[in-house]
């Protein structure tokens, strides 16, 4: 019965997919490497994203050019990477916690605004598919890298740019250090919780944006809760990319390419019961998470409040 | 060389150039003040931690500041350093005044602090380390190329050997602290505190410090070293100034003082430094044996790797070694806390390897663990709780059910006389209490119960030289009455005071035992190396 998933046109039907939907993935889970790398944990990601969505979707809706909507991801983004780091970093609260309450936040203010301001599940133009000129006429492998809308590409260039971020600028160094040992940080100068607070803005408007390329990007609706725990999966990318931007990346496409199997699967009328298809992530994520034993890369100070002592 | 700089006036001397650019090659005095400060007074809740203290360091100068714990050293320290805000007092740098509200406007006057504990991002190399928090030459980009060259002529021009390249974990501790070092020079400071520098480092380690100091004063820097080893301070230093209590005792120059007299400065009285010991007692028998012993630290790396040792009745065993080397998994192994891999440990030629802490406790160990705070007792129960912590089920304190309250408070205040426990009241938390009264505390714990064995792990360190006193005296009384002692210490000084034999541990083996009457501080350092020398 599988037989149908084998064939040359689905396979490169589910490698398509696989790289479209590893954006949201990537956006999230790169922005969430931002804050682990300075020690801040945000569980909130799912909750930036439901809101970045519908902002970005909202904007949209409202008949106004894509990009604007992208940019208004951004922004709410940042003002809740702001809130995050308010909580967690001025106010020292419990990072858990401080996330999970942040995603609540997140869930019940898009889901309100989206009754209130459009009330009913509408659609939107997204952005389209740019196909690439030349690349992406190249047999197969064109179609699955080279044509898609243009978040997707974006997603994949912000890989090695916040590679670059991290390992090649004075704020990664910051960043690093921050996430390592505060203090040592601090008794140089470097401002500890400026630090967190720019990787809580960088990681608010990565979620946001992940958001958006759900809601104006590959699905071009908005509804409640729309992201399906899909934050939490790119926190448990984190982990599982030992804190690397590569292995965000792997960690990304991996998952992505479970999703793809699973909408194929579906697609393809396959009988294999649904509910087991949709759960297949998130039975990855625990086995991955179970599995993810290497904790040496481990930002030594994450999820710590710092507070200059004696 | 040390020394060669003294006396000489007026020598005009020039600064190098920093490869920062962050200071020029500036010409001055020898022996013109470099820092000043004056009438400083803080505060912390219910302590004058410096009242009133005058302090000033020369260029080129190497001044100690000597003190006991909470004499207020460090705290005048972490003034100059901006860690603290004066309440009252004046700073000068070179006769002007400042006001130095952070560590960065610190730097900024030329001021460096090598912290005790080593202020480093462990998965960065040692040149993002001493990048970390500089402006790059190509901001926002990392300029780690010509950083890297800077470390290298620093460390030519002061023998401070260390691979730029290298990630700080891989690095031991005397490296590190060339790290810190570095970190500071190249950020041009001027002047260099150091906290405490030698308390980590193999005897070794020490010499090249010392070197690389003399150098660095040789070129006009000024230096403060934070101690309270009489011995080195004494042997490196031109100036010493003491503080007892917060109140500054004096500044003398360092020819003119003999040991007894600084230690009198120190504690207001006269100190019995070295014990005189009785003669030799006759080998006991063997109270404590350790066979091939195996076993992992915390993070499963192997920490034991077949470790013999026997302790006779009547001796103390002492047990030296850089930090990190198996010394807690062997204190851990024998208290019963941590499980072997390997080997056998025996008590009174009884197998326990399977036995519970508890059990051990009650055939005769005691352990005096070195996370005294952690380990040693629960912070937030009071004094009388936690003396009666081991024993508080037997029949002396319970009737099985419920405590005996009053024979505890009776017992309590039996202890706090007997062990001279400074303590306001039987139920004050002992959080509240001096690291040394602390120490005293588990002490009357432990040796009140006459205890056949016991483990020691770094008991001394960092209290006060009245506690280190009395815990010495404690352990050669208990060892004349015969209990086996295994003595886990970092201070060769201490060890070779009051041990019988001395073995040395490194990277969790048995390096050599030696008597005491054959080991030098030499030999030790060489061995703590993990280096054995040629006989």
């Amino acid at each position: 019965m599988f037989d149908e998933l084998f064939t040359i046109s689905t396979l490169i039907g589910i490698l398509h997919s696989c790289v479209r939907l590893a954006t949201p993935y990537l956006f999230a889970s790169l922005g969430e490497t931002f804050g682990q790398r300075s020690g801040v944990l945000n569980l909130g990601v799912d909750g930036i994203m439901l809101m970045g969505a519908f902002f970005a979707f909202y904007v949209v809706f409202e008949g106004h050019n894509l990009w604007v909507g992208v940019l208004a991801a951004i922004a709410i983004g940042v003002m809740m990477g702001l809130l995050k780091a308010f909580v967690s970093v001025t106010m020292q609260s419990l990072q858990g916690i401080s996330g999970i309450g942040l995603y609540l936040f997140g869930l019940g203010l898009s889901s309100l605004l989206f009754k209130t301001l459009i009330g009913s599940v509408e659609g939107v133009s997204g952005f389209r598919q740019l196909a690439i000129p030349f690349l992406s006429d190249i047999p197969g492998l064109g179609h699955i890298l080279f044509n898609h809308n243009a978040l997707v590409y974006l997603a994949y260039l912000m890989v090695p740019v916040s590679w670059f971020v991290i390992n090649r600028t004075t704020l990664g160094l910051k960043i690093r250090a921050v996430g390592h040992n505060p203090e040592a940080a601090d008794t140089l100068g470097v401002s500890v919780n400026g630090v967190r607070y720019t990787t809580m803005m960088i990681g608010g408007a990565l979620a946001a944006v992940a958001g958006a390329s759900l809601s104006i990007g590959l699905q071009n609706v908005f509804q409640e809760n729309m992201t399906n725990g899909l934050g939490f999966i790119a926190v448990a990318l984190v982990y599982f990319g030992s804190w690397r931007t590569i292995g965000v990346l792997g960690g990304s496409l991996l998952f992505s390419l479970v999703n793809a199997l699973q909408l194929w699967v579906q697609a393809l009328a396959i009988p294999v019961p649904s509910e087991i298809a949709v759960m297949m992530p998130y039975i990855m994520t625990i086995v991955v998470l179970a599995f993810t034993a290497r904790q040496i890369q481990k930002p030594a100070a994450l999820a710590r409040s710092y507070e200059r002592g004696e | 060389m040390l020394t060669g700089l003294r006396g000489i006036e007026d020598q005009i001397v020039y600064g190098i150039a920093r490869p920062t650019g962050g200071h020029r090659a500036v010409n001055f005095r020898l022996n013109a003040p470099y820092v000043q400060m004056y009438g400083i007074v803080k505060r912390f809740p219910g302590v004058l931690a410096c009242d009133h203290v005058d302090f000033d360091v020369r260029r080129g100068e190497l001044h100690a500041l000597l003190g006991e714990n909470g004499a207020g050293k460090s705290t005048l320290m972490r003034i100059l350093y901006g860690l603290y805000q004066p309440e009252e007092g004046r700073i000068l740098r070179d006769g002007a005044e400042v006001t130095i509200h952070s560590p960065t406007d610190a730097i900024r006057q030329g001021i460096g602090m090598i912290h005790q504990h080593f202020m480093l991002v462990d998965t960065l190399t040692v040149t993002e380390n001493v990048a970390l928090g500089l402006k790059s030459s190509r901001e926002p980009l990392l300029d780690l190329d010509r950083v890297e060259e800077g470390i290298r002529e620093l460390s030519e021009a002061y023998g401070l050997q260390i691979d730029p390249r290298a990630p700080v974990w891989t690095l031991s501790v005397g490296e590190r602290q060339r790290v810190e070092i570095m970190k500071a020079l190249y950020r041009g400071a001027m002047m260099l505190i150091l906290d405490e520098p030698t308390a980590v480092l193999t005897p070794q380690e020490v010499d090249e410090l010392f070197v690389t100091l003399g150098y660095m004063k040789d070129n006009g820097y000024s230096l403060v070293l934070i101690s309270h080893k009489l011995q080195e301070v004494l042997a490196i230093s031109d100036r010493i100034t003491v503080l007892r209590s917060g109140r500054l005792v004096g500044t003398v120059p360092t020819e003119e003082m003999t040991r007894q007299e600084l230690a009198r400065m120190m504690v207001g009285r006269d100190v019995m430094l070295e014990r005189t010991r009785e003669e030799e007692m006759d080998a006991g028998e063997v109270r404590l044996r350790l066979e091939d012993v195996q076993a992992h630290d915390v993070t499963g790396q192997p920490a034991l790797r077949g470790v013999s040792l026997s302790v006779q009745s009547g001796e103390i065993l002492g047990v030296a070694g850089i930090s990190g080397n198996g010394q807690r998994e062997l204190a851990e192994v024998i208290a019963g806390l941590r499980p072997i891999s390997g080997g056998s440990v025996e008590m009174d030629g009884t197998p326990v390897t399977d036995w519970t802490t508890a059990r051990r406790t009650e055939s005769g160990l005691a352990y005096i663990p070195e996370e005294r705070m952690h380990d040693g007792i629960v912070r937030d129960f009071a004094v009388s709780e936690n003396l009666v912590l081991q024993e508080h089920t037997s029949d002396k304190f319970s009737n099985g059910i419920f405590l005996a309250f009053d024979y505890i408070a009776r017992y309590s205040r039996q202890m706090i006389q007997d062990f001279y426990i400074k303590t306001p009241d039987i139920r004050t938390m002992t959080r509240n209490l001096s690291g040394g009264n602390i120490q005293r505390l588990i002490l009357a714990r432990e040796l009140s119960r006459r205890p056949k064995v016991l483990v020691a792990a770094q008991p001394t360190r960092g209290i006060d030289i009245g506690a280190i006193e009395y815990i010495y005296q404690q352990l050669l009384e208990q060892r004349d009455t015969g209990m086996a002692t295994l003595l886990i210490s970092e201070d060769l000084d201490e060890l070779l005071a009051l041990c019988d034999r001395i073995a040395v541990i490194f990277e969790g083996q048995i390096m050599d035992v030696l008597d005491r009457s054959e080991a030098s501080a030499e030999e030790l350092g060489l061995l703590m190396a993990g280096v054995r020398p040629e006989k």
